[in-house]
């Protein structure tokens, strides 16, 4: 499981590398939506770990929330309103 | 025999989210990347939640994990369209290597007014 773990840190910083770098502004909105799938699947190895439902509330939440960022951003870039 | 389908769904998700995240490093434009990025991990986010429902069986934390598969499965495709459409009208260009932009094309007659 440790492994797991590992490799998935080893995605998260791929996308924080592109977060950073990225020429464009779309592009870090991207690295940001997979960061979030990214911590979900997280979360999920970590409640395997420990058998406690905590964890998984904690991925539910979060797959939700960045969710309603990654829109947000998106209408933004669009240039319009969010009732449009 | 639960265990061993955890561990099969667990690799095969990994490896989905490691493909994924080298093509979001790799790849030459916003569209590839997210192309690669969106298919990749999400496939690979709901492998590893699948392998979670294996371990643990069906308790609490095998169906809160069976309802974050349905919204990965609902949120992800969205908000990559979402993306891809904003990323589109805020006028980034393709990659010179690109062979077609249908999308371009499409909007040429009907441009909304807004």
């Amino acid at each position: 499981m440790t492994v797991i773990l590992v490799l998935l840190l080893l995605c998260i910083f791929c996308c924080l590398y592109r977060v950073g770098k990225g020429p464009t502004a779309p592009d870090r909105t991207v690295a940001i939506d997979i960061l979030g799938t990214l911590v979900v699947g997280f979360c999920a190895v970590y409640s395997i770990i420990t058998k406690k439902d905590l964890y998984m509330n904690i991925a539910i939440s979060w797959a939700l929330v960045s969710f309603i960022g990654t829109l947000a951003l998106a209408k933004y870039l669009e240039g319009r309103s969010f009732d449009e | 025999m639960s265990e061993a389908a955890g561990w099969v769904f667990i690799i095969i998700g990994i490896t989905f989210d490691l493909v994924g995240c080298i093509g979001l490093v790799r790849l030459p434009d916003i569209y590839n990347r997210l192309q690669a990025a969106t298919k990749c991990v999400t496939l690979g986010t709901c492998m590893i939640l699948l392998s979670v429902f294996f371990f643990v069986g069906l308790n609490s934390v095998g169906v809160k994990a069976l309802l974050c598969i349905w919204f990965v499965l609902i949120t992800s495709p969205t908000s990559a369209h979402a993306i891809a459409r904003a990323a589109h009208r805020s006028g980034i260009r393709l990659w010179v290597g690109s062979v077609m932009d249908k999308y371009a094309d499409d909007k040429e007659g009907t441009e909304d007014t807004a």
